[in-house]
C-alpha cells in the first residue's frame, strides 16, 4: 500500500513541476515581450486586431465544438468525425452552390438571399452526412466497449475525407466573397474585417437560437432527458435513437454554418480542411467542459484568442523564432494541459469517472 | 401485404446498391480501377466493382424463410439490379445535360461515361447498362436459390479466379525468370490473365474446394487425431522451420522491386507489433504512435549522416542503441502525463503529442539542429566488415531480424506475469488496480515498450532510405498502423503480419488504389468493427471474448425487443 502512494506523490510531484514550467514561461515571455521589448514592436492597433482576429477564429472553434460537446453530452463518446461534418458542408456548398452564384453574378447584386441560399445547401449536406454517419458508424454499436465507437469514428473520417477528395478533387477551391463583405467596417472608431464581423455576428445568433432551442423546446428538453439518462427517457417515452440523431443533425447544422463562416474568412476550402479544426474544437468543448454549449462558447472563443495572442505575446517574448508558426501547438499544449489538470473544464460539472 | 413488404426490401436494398455504384463512379474508382485487367479483354478491376454492386444489391433483395417463390425471388432480384442502374444512369444523362460537369465533380469524366456505357453511346450504352446490371441482380438473387453444397465451390472458385487475375501482374514478375516465354503468353495477357486461364482456375478451384468439403477434410481430421502426439508435436515444428526457410529464401524468388515493398511491409509490422502491445494488450488507444517513429530516425539520421547536421557521424550499429533508448525514453516521458486517462481522452491527447511533434519538427525553431522541411541527408548505412547494407535485400533481413526479435519479445510478454497485467488492464482498470496491479509502472512498461519498436523501426527506416523528411512523418502513419493491427486483430501477433500484408503490401503493388487507400482504410474499419470486431486472424482469447459478449448482446437486445413491444 505504502508503495502505492509513493507512486501517486511521484507523478503527482511530476505533473506539478511540468505546470510549474508551462506557468513560468508563459510569465517571463510575456513579461519580456511587453517590458523589455524582446522580439518585433506592436502597436496597440495591432495588438486590437491580433484579438479580434482571435475572437472571430475562436466562434468558428465555438460552433464546431457545439457538435463535439452535444454528442458527448448524450453518448459520451468523441464523434471524431465532427471536422469532416463540417468540412462537407463547406465543401459542397462552394462547389455546387457559391462558385455558380459568383459566375452569374448573382453573388454580388444580392449577397444576403446568396449567402443563406449557400448556408442552406451546407447545412442540408453536413446533416446528411451526419445522420448516414451516426446510422451506420455509431448506432448499431451503442452496447459495444467504449474503444469501439471511437474507432469507427476514426474510420468515418478518414472515409468521409477522402470521398469528398474524390468527388469534388484535391485542388483548394476558393470561395467567393460578396464584394460587399470586402473591406472594413469603421466602429467605434476602430476598423474590422468585415468578415470577421459577419462570423462574430453569426455566431452569436446561431448560439441564442440553439440555447433557445435546447431550453425552451419540447425536442430540446428529449434531448436533455436523454443525456441525463438513457432508459429512464426511454420509460417516459421519448424516442431515444430518434433524440440522438436529432443532435447528432444540430450538432452538424451548426458545423455546417461554421464551414460557410470558414470560407468567408480563409477564402478557400480543401478537403483536409475539417481535420485540424476539428481537434481544435474538441479542445475548445474540453476546455469549456465538456457536455456544457455554455462552455463550448466559452471555450472557443478563448482558445482563439489564446491562439491568435499567444504566438506574438509569450512565444516572441522568449525569443522563439517564427512564433506563428507555432500556433498549433499552443492549441495542443492547452488540450493536454486541460485534460491533465482540468477534464472537467472551466464551467463542466465533475463528472463521474465512468463518464470521464 | 406481406408481398408488398418484400418488394420494398428488394427496392431498398436496389436503391443502397445503386447509391453505392454511383458513389464509386463519381469519386472516379471505377475509372481509376479500370486500368487494371482481371481478365484481360473480359473483365477489370473498375468494371468488377461496379458489377458486384448489382450482385450485392440482387442478393439482399429477398431473404430465405419469407415464403417467396424462386420466380418471386428472381424478379425481386431483377428489380433491385435495375435499381441500382437508375443513378448511373441519371449520371449519364446528367453529363449529356451538363456538359461542363467536370468542373465540379472532378471524376465524372468522359472515360468514365464510356465505361458505364460499354462505348455504346448515351442511349443504347445506357439500355445495355440497365440490361446487364439487371442480369446481375437476378444472378445475385439466384444464387440464394442454389443449396449451401453448391454455393460454397462456386464462391470459393470465384475469389480464387478473381484473386489470381488481380495478382497477375506480380505472379508474372515472380514468374518471369524461370518460365518459358510461350507458356507466360499462354497464361497471362497483356494485363490479367487470359480468358482460358481463368476459366481452368475456376474450374479446378471449384473441383478442389467440392472434394475437400465432400471427402478431404474429414479424411484429413482422421489422419490429425490417428496421430501420436510426439508425431504431431515434430510435424508442427517442421511446418514451422520451412515457413522460416521460405521467409528466408523469399528475397531470391521475388526480386527487387517485390523486396522492396516486402521492406515497407516489414517496416509496418515491426509498427504494429510495438503497437499491438500499447493498444492490443493493455488496451491503451495511442494515436501519436508516429512520434516514436519519427523520434528513432531522427536520431539515427542525426547520428549517422555526413551532412552539415552531423554529431557524432558514428555507425549505423552504434546509434541504433540510441535511436532505440531515445524512443523508449520518449514514451515513458509522454506516457507520464497521460497515466491517469483512459480511453478515448487518451487517445485525442496522444493525438496532440502527435501534432506537436510534428510542427515542432518542421518549425524554424528547431530547424537549424534537425533541418526543418529540408529534413536530414546522406544517413549512414549499416555496415559488418566489409559488407554494407545497400539493395533492399540486405535490409530486408535486417528487418526481418527486427520484426522477428520484437515477436519473441511479444509473445514471452504476451505469456509472463507482465502481460497479464497489461490484459487485465485492457479489462478494467479499476478492478486490475483492486487485484494490487500498479498501474503506473504497467502502464509506464506498455508505452515504453512499444515505443522502443517504433523506434527500432524508424532507425532501420531512416537508413534504409538514407535520407528522412518530416512530411514522411505524418498521422496518416500512425493511422495505418492502427488499421493493420485493428483489421489482422488486436492482440495478436499473426493478425500483426496478416493486416500489414492486406493494408500496406496489396495497396503498394496495386498502385491504382494509392488514391483511396485511406477511403478504404476508413470503410475497412468500420466494417471490421461492425461485422468481425475479432479481426482477420484474432487471437484466440479475444475471439472467445468478443463472441461471448456478442451473445449478451444479443440477448440484451432481444429482451429490450420484447419490452418495447409490450
Amino acid at each position: 500500500m505504502s508503495q502505492r502512494f509513493k507512486d501517486i506523490d511521484y507523478i503527482g510531484v511530476f505533473l506539478w513541476v511540468f505546470r510549474a514550467i508551462i506557468i513560468v514561461l508563459v510569465i517571463y515571455g510575456t513579461v519580456s515581450k511587453l517590458f523589455l521589448g524582446v522580439g518585433n514592436e506592436y502597436t496597440i492597433e495591432t495588438w486590437i486586431d491580433f484579438f479580434v482576429s482571435g475572437l472571430s477564429q475562436g466562434s468558428l472553434y465555438a460552433l464546431i465544438a457545439l457538435g463535439y460537446t452535444m454528442v458527448y453530452g448524450i453518448l459520451f463518446m468523441i464523434n471524431f468525425a465532427h471536422g469532416e461534418f463540417f468540412m462537407s458542408g463547406a465543401m459542397t456548398s462552394t462547389v455546387l452552390v457559391a462558385t455558380f452564384l459568383s459566375a452569374s453574378g448573382f453573388l454580388d447584386a444580392q449577397p444576403l438571399v446568396s449567402m443563406l441560399l449557400i448556408t442552406a445547401v451546407s447545412i442540408i449536406t453536413s446533416i446528411s452526412v451526419a445522420l448516414l454517419t451516426e446510422r451506420i458508424a455509431y448506432r448499431p454499436l451503442r452496447r459495444a466497449p467504449r474503444l469501439v465507437p471511437l474507432i469507427t469514428a476514426i474510420g468515418a473520417s478518414f472515409f468521409w475525407q477522402y470521398f469528398f477528395r474524390g468527388l469534388f478533387g484535391s485542388a483548394l477551391i476558393p470561395f467567393p466573397v460578396p464584394e460587399s463583405l470586402q473591406g472594413r467596417w469603421t466602429i467605434f472608431g476602430l476598423e474590422f474585417l468585415r468578415t470577421r464581423v459577419v462570423v462574430m455576428g453569426t455566431t452569436v445568433i446561431a448560439l441564442v437560437f440553439l440555447y433557445l432551442f435546447i431550453q425552451r423546446t419540447k425536442t430540446g428538453k428529449a434531448i436533455r432527458a436523454v443525456a441525463e439518462d438513457k432508459d429512464v427517457a426511454a420509460l417516459m417515452g421519448i424516442n431515444v435513437d430518434r433524440t440522438i440523431s436529432i443532435t447528432f443533425a444540430i450538432g452538424a447544422a451548426m458545423a455546417g454554418i461554421a464551414g460557410v463562416l470558414w470560407g468567408l474568412v480563409f477564402r478557400q476550402v480543401h478537403f483536409y480542411m475539417g481535420f485540424v479544426p476539428g481537434i481544435k474544437a474538441f479542445t475548445a468543448a474540453v476546455f469549456g467542459g465538456i457536455g456544457s454549449i455554455p462552455g463550448a462558447a466559452l471555450g472557443g472563443l478563448l482558445l482563439g484568442v489564446i491562439e491568435a495572442v499567444g504566438p506574438p505575446l509569450f512565444l516572441e517574448g522568449l525569443g522563439i523564432v517564427g512564433a506563428h508558426q507555432l500556433k498549433d501547438v499552443i492549441a495542443f499544449t492547452m488540450l493536454v494541459l486541460v485534460l491533465i489538470f482540468r477534464p472537467q473544464g472551466l464551467i463542466g460539472e465533475k463528472l463521474a469517472e465512468k463518464k470521464a | 401485404m406481406a408481398q408488398s413488404t418484400n418488394f420494398s426490401k428488394a427496392v431498398r436494398y436496389g436503391l443502397i446498391a445503386g447509391v453505392v455504384a454511383l458513389s464509386v463512379s463519381a469519386i472516379g474508382m471505377v475509372e481509376t480501377f479500370d486500368v487494371r485487367d482481371i481478365i484481360t479483354g473480359v473483365l477489370t478491376l473498375g468494371q468488377l466493382l461496379l458489377f458486384s454492386t448489382a450482385l450485392i444489391g440482387g442478393y439482399f433483395s429477398w431473404k430465405k424463410g419469407e415464403g417467396v417463390t424462386p420466380v418471386g425471388a428472381l424478379l425481386r432480384g431483377l428489380v433491385a439490379g435495375l435499381l441500382t442502374a437508375v443513378p448511373l444512369v441519371f449520371l449519364i444523362i446528367l453529363t449529356v445535360l451538363w456538359p461542363d460537369i467536370r468542373d465540379s465533380f472532378v471524376n465524372v469524366t468522359p472515360a468514365l461515361i464510356n465505361i458505364l456505357t460499354f462505348d455504346q453511346g448515351t442511349v443504347t450504352g445506357s439500355l445495355i447498362l440497365l440490361v446487364v446490371m439487371g442480369v446481375l441482380g437476378v444472378i445475385g438473387a439466384a444464387f440464394d436459390l442454389l443449396s449451401e453444397r453448391i454455393q460454397k465451390p462456386l464462391l470459393y472458385g470465384l475469389l480464387w479466379m478473381l484473386g489470381i487475375g488481380l495478382l497477375s501482374e506480380i505472379l508474372l514478375l515472380i514468374l518471369r525468370p524461370y518460365s518459358p516465354r510461350a507458356l507466360l503468353a499462354l497464361l497471362f495477357g497483356d494485363k490479367g490473365i487470359t480468358p482460358a486461364t481463368a476459366v481452368v482456375i475456376f474450374v479446378l478451384a471449384v473441383a478442389i474446394n467440392a472434394w475437400w468439403t465432400a471427402r478431404g477434410k474429414e479424411a484429413a481430421e482422421r489422419r490429425r487425431i490417428a496421430r501420436p502426439p510426439s508425431t504431431a508435436k515434430q510435424l508442427r515444428r517442421l511446418n514451422i522451420g520451412l515457413l522460416i526457410a521460405f521467409i528466408l529464401i523469399l528475397p531470391f524468388i521475388m526480386g527487387t522491386y517485390l523486396t522492396e515493398v516486402a521492406d515497407v511491409v516489414g517496416t509496418f509490422v515491426l509498427m504494429g507489433l510495438g503497437l499491438n502491445i500499447v493498444v492490443g494488450f493493455a488496451g491503451l488507444l495511442d494515436l501519436g504512435y508516429v512520434a516514436f517513429f519519427a523520434i528513432g530516425a531522427y536520431v539515427m539520421g542525426l547520428l549517422t549522416t555526413q551532412g552539415d547536421l552531423g554529431i557524432g557521424g558514428i555507425s549505423f550499429w552504434a546509434a541504433l542503441p540510441f535511436s532505440v533508448i531515445a524512443a523508449t525514453l520518449a514514451g515513458i516521458i509522454l506516457g507520464v502525463p497521460v497515466l491517469r486517462m483512459r480511453g478515448d481522452y487518451l487517445a485525442i491527447v496522444t493525438l496532440g503529442f502527435g501534432e506537436i511533434i510534428r510542427v515542432l519538427v518542421v518549425s524554424d525553431l528547431l530547424k537549424p539542429y534537425i533541418g526543418g522541411a529540408q529534413g536530414i541527408l546522406q544517413i549512414g548505412k549499416p555496415q559488418i566488415l566489409d559488407f554494407v547494407f545497400v539493395q533492399p535485400e540486405h535490409f530486408y533481413y535486417l528487418i526481418l531480424a527486427g520484426c522477428l526479435l520484437a515477436a519473441f519479445v511479444s509473445w514471452r510478454f504476451r505469456d509472463a506475469r507482465l502481460g497479464r497485467r497489461w490484459m487485465a488492464l485492457r479489462e478494467d482498470e479499476d478492478v486490475a488496480e483492486a487485484m494490487g496491479i500498479r498501474l503506473v509502472s504497467t502502464k509506464l512498461m506498455a508505452f515504453a515498450t512499444g515505443a522502443a519498436f517504433s523506434g527500432l523501426a524508424g532507425a532501420i527506416f531512416a537508413s534504409r532510405l538514407s535520407s528522412i523528411f518530416p512530411h514522411s512523418f505524418n498521422l496518416l502513419i500512425s493511422i495505418n498502423v492502427l488499421s493493420l493491427i485493428i483489421v489482422g486483430g488486436l492482440g495478436s501477433l499473426p493478425g500483426v503480419v496478416v493486416g500489414a500484408l492486406v493494408l500496406v503490401g496489396l495497396p503498394e503493388l496495386l498502385r491504382e488504389f494509392a488514391e483511396y487507400r485511406l477511403l478504404l482504410y476508413g470503410a475497412l474499419l468500420i466494417v471490421t468493427m461492425l461485422l468481425r470486431p475479432e479481426g482477420l486472424w484474432p487471437s484466440p482469447v479475444r475471439r472467445r471474448e468478443l463472441h461471448e459478449s456478442q451473445m449478451e448482446h444479443i440477448s440484451e437486445d432481444e429482451t429490450e425487443e420484447v419490452h418495447s413491444l409490450a
